[in-house]
């Protein structure tokens, strides 16, 4: 597991073609366990490496180890990390110390991290946060600073920058956010750019203009770039090299188009398996005339906010009309705020709504009976804050059961076939959630929802943040009980390979609206609106960019 | 885009209605005091010296005797003129009295704020960044023992060591400040110390514990990543943001203080709002009641509307939402 170069798309083969970054045998343990065990590489000018691997692989650790940016208690690093840059020559980040480590950082390195909401500082207008690193590496007036900071924001193309300069963090959108750390992070003009995840917070389509911004930047500049991912299908857009990372270990280092075509390892073919793609199998057919289960009519949900100047309101859902059959499957897709999620908080009554929605003759707007509600059950995404840190998974399944009166008298026979139902052995009765990992989590969230025996069940980005192949067990999972207990979905994703794995019809929601609603197979098949195929096209590819662009 | 001054100018003009709404309710309230009391005020009020003549003079003299809504709105109005009735007790005009004790009042609560602001600072900061270690420990400990300290017993173990063993500050007594402010500032320091410690220890706490959710969010990490001074990384990115939580839990301390420390008042023999509304009360005086907690509500409107313009100063997200 040398970290020869394998270099399919020919990128930065030029004369003067040298190493930015070289890591050789990089050990990480953390007391006694080992995280990362002998990952070596190198990387030269406009390179890319890609790291790919499922939560916990060591994916981060790796790279933050080698930057010396690791910041966790009794963590030991071992191997070398040699950066090279232009200006301030060659440095060993490993065992440096914190004041050499300064040097380097935000100067000769650069980072753009996972999560742009987080990653930027609440209080501190945009032109302050770019124009730190400026003053510190490159001793600039504020004013000289702030001119290169107008530079960097309109070259990661933020819309008036001369304004954005004085904005703060929260009057950006995500993606927004995201080109601004980009800024921050090669504003002292980095030889080795570090991306850990930097995609996955956002939406697909600002994913894909990301991906083409660092692209375009990267090109500009020559900056090698090292980009973290759990997601294959980005790694392909991005990478020259590839290391999957499992457990810790390089379990296979090659050109991107060579591991795609040719995966060495099980653990790789796995990964590129269950990587959600289009043209997917569809869920098996159902009776086109069904019964019709829920029946949604003009749905409109505005939110009243109020602004130092005034009241005012956003209209998160405009007039939305549609109807699931039973035992179907109805996915909802859109991107964020695009008001997916408030159809379904409309139609569980957790906001006042317009309209009318009909479940089984019975209107679920305004006030209704408990016996109502308990048709409806929902399964949220996050498994690690939608399940009681001091509720053991069995009480958790079982409290829908007591409160709503059902199987009284046989609750814990009742916990074991629905803890059945989902796959999990019995014995998971009585385990807390951290005790339980994400999918067996999202497990005990669906036989929860089941618990009520619900006549719909609302999905709302119930695998988002699962490892793609937890992912598609859960999926798999959804579509067996589906068949064997006919149950009815209202799939909200914003991943439309999934929706289109799931789904017998689809309802597009863009700003509120819905765009286009038509059976799965005709949309997918042939998409009306154009903002439907923007969302399609946003897909990064199966084949990776250097496969397409030989 | 930036926060404009009339952004803020229209902030602290809400607050001021909603301040004066609540002022209103208070009003309500105190002036319910004197209805809902049991038995008859005025006749508490005279207590052994009752004649009926007496009675009927103090009952004129407090307009006890004209229709409720016409009480309520001549005190109403007297409220906002400042005139808050006449005490019982010593036939001097509330405001007067309360106005007397205000000037105390309010150097013990800034003093002694100002000093647990000067410990808990720095040692929550310290802590904060150093979770874990000795120095964390240390503090946190130290902390515990603060908090749990009886506030009169540190009182009289401040006397003991400061103005019996080492004589150097006087043991009780107030001098105003206009009159003879190094008399002042020597007697402000014991009483001043002994709330101060008590708060810094709660604050302490609250400021470690800010610190060490900041010191591991994103932005943090990010600051970092620049290569910045670990100087500026804690001044700039992690103190900023811990102060915002932290700037109520000071606001409330404040306010305690100010609304009156009992316990420390009559071991310094302190002349503040503490002591009066005890000496009120024993003495069943309803119109130093009344004036006094509408003063202490309006105190604590007043402190709560300056920490919310803090926070609008300090956070763009509340200055600009």
């Amino acid at each position: 597991m040398s970290g020869g170069w394998g270099l399919d798309g020919g990128a930065g083969a030029s004369a003067e073609a040298q190493t930015v970054f070289s890591v050789q045998n990089l050990h990480v343990s953390i007391g006694r366990s080992p995280i990362v065990e002998g990952v070596s590489f190198s990387l030269e000018r406009e390179q890319t490496l890609g790291i790919v691997g499922e939560s916990g692989s060591g994916k981060s650790m790796t790279v933050l180890a080698a930057t010396g940016l690791l910041d966790a208690p009794g963590a030991r690093v071992s191997g070398s990390a040699l950066v090279h840059d232009d200006r301030l020559g060659s440095q060993q980040l490993v065992g440096a110390s914190r004041r050499a480590l300064r040097r380097v950082h935000g100067d000769a390195i650069g980072f753009v991290f996972q999560d742009p909401s987080t990653s930027l500082n609440p209080l501190l207008t945009l032109e302050r946060q770019i124009t730190e690193s400026l003053e510190a590496h490159r001793g600039m007036t504020r004013r000289t600073a702030r001119t290169r900071a107008l530079e960097l924001l309109s070259a990661v193309g933020i819309p008036d920058p001369e304004m954005r300069l004085d904005v703060y963090p929260h009057q950006l959108s995500g993606g927004q956010r995201q080109r601004v750390m980009i800024a921050i992070a090669l504003a002292c003009d980095p030889a080795l750019l570090i991306a850990d995840e930097p995609t996955t917070a956002l939406d697909v389509t600002t994913q894909a203009q990301i991906i083409d911004l660092v692209r375009d930047l990267q090109a500009q500049r020559g900056t090698a770039v090292v980009w973290i991912s759990h997601d294959l299908g980005v790694i392909g857009q991005v990478a020259d090299e590839v290391i999957v990372l499992q457990q810790g270990q390089v379990v296979e280092q090659r050109g991107i188009v060579d591991l795609v075509d040719r995966p060495q390892h099980p653990y790789t073919r796995e990964l590129l398996a269950a990587r959600p793609k289009l043209g997917g199998s569809p869920p098996p057919p159902v009776d086109a005339a069904g019964e019709v289960l829920l029946d949604v009519q003009d749905l409109d949900v505005r939110f009243a906010v109020s602004t130092p100047t005034g009241r005012g309101h956003v209209h998160a859902v405009q007039q939305v009309s549609f109807q699931v059959r039973r035992g179907t499957t109805l996915g909802v897709v859109g991107e964020s705020g695009s008001g997916k999620s408030t159809i379904a908080n409309a139609l569980t009554g957790l906001v006042p709504a317009g309209g009318s929605a009909v479940l089984g003759g019975q209107s679920l707007l305004g006030r209704v009976p408990r016996a109502l509600r308990r048709r409806l059950a929902m399964v949220f995404q996050d498994p690690f804050s939608s399940l009681d840190p001091r509720v053991r998974a069995g009480d958790a399944i079982g409290e829908p059961l007591r409160v709503h009166r059902l199987h009284a008298g046989r609750h814990r026979e009742r916990v074991r076939e629905l803890l059945d139902l989902v796959h999990l052995p019995s014995a998971f009765a009585t385990r807390f959630p951290h005790e339980l990992s994400g999918g067996q989590r999202q497990r005990v969230s669906i036989a929860r929802a089941l618990a009520l025996e619900p006549d719909l069940l609302i999905l709302d980005e119930a695998t988002a943040s699962l490892d793609a192949s937890i992912q598609a067990q859960v999926l798999d999972l959804l579509r067996d009980l589906q068949q064997e207990l006919e149950l009815t979905y209202m799939f909200i994703a914003h991943d439309l390979a999934i929706v289109q794995q799931m789904s017998h019809d689809v309802l597009v929601m863009q700003k509120g609206r819905a765009v286009e609603y038509r059976p799965a197979a005709e949309l997918f098949g042939a998409p009306a609106e154009a903002y439907t195929r923007a969302l399609m096209a946003a897909i990064p590819p199966d084949r990776p960019r250097a496969a397409l662009e030989a | 885009m930036r926060g404009s001054p009339r952004a803020l100018l229209v902030f602290l003009g809400r607050r001021l209605v909603y301040s004066a709404v609540v002022l209103l309710g208070v009003m309500v309230v105190t002036f319910a005091i004197v209805q809902l009391v049991p038995g008859d005020p005025i006749r508490l009020a005279l207590g052994t010296r009752y004649n009926a003549e007496a009675y009927q003079a103090l009952l004129e003299a407090s307009g006890l005797d004209r229709p409720l809504p016409e009480q309520f709105f001549s005190y109403i109005a007297g409220a906002l003129t400042g005139d808050l009735g006449v005490s019982f007790r010593s036939g001097q005009p509330v405001t007067v009295l309360l106005l007397e004790r205000l000037p105390a009042t309010v150097s013990l609560a800034v003093v002694g704020i100002g000093l647990a602001l000067l410990i808990a600072l720095p040692a929550g900061i310290w802590a904060g960044l150093r979770e874990g270690r000795v120095a964390d420990a240390i503090v946190r400990v130290t902390s515990q023992f603060g908090v749990s300290v009886p506030d009169f017993w540190m009182g009289l173990l401040l006397i003991t060591l400061f103005s019996g063993i080492l004589g150097w500050l006087p043991s009780s007594g107030y001098t105003p400040l206009a009159e003879d402010p190094g008399g002042w500032a020597r007697q402000v320091v014991l009483p001043a110390l002994t709330v101060g410690l008590v708060a810094a220890a709660i604050l302490t706490r609250y400021v470690r514990a800010a610190v060490l959710e900041v010191a591991h969010s994103g932005f943090v990490r990010t600051a970092k990543s620049k290569g910045l001074s670990p100087k500026v990384v804690t001044m700039r990115h992690v103190v900023r943001n811990a102060l915002v939580p932290v700037l109520t839990i000071v606001g409330i301390q404040l306010a305690t203080i100010a609304s009156g420390v009992i316990v420390v008042e009559v071991v310094f023999a302190w002349p503040g709002l503490g002591r009066l509304v005890y000496e009120a009360v024993a003495a069943r005086d309803y119109a130093m009641i009344q004036g006094a907690v509408l003063l202490i509500a309006a105190m604590f409107l007043l402190i709560n509307l300056i920490v919310d313009v803090c926070y609008a100063l300090v956070d763009p997200r509340i200055r600009l939402s």
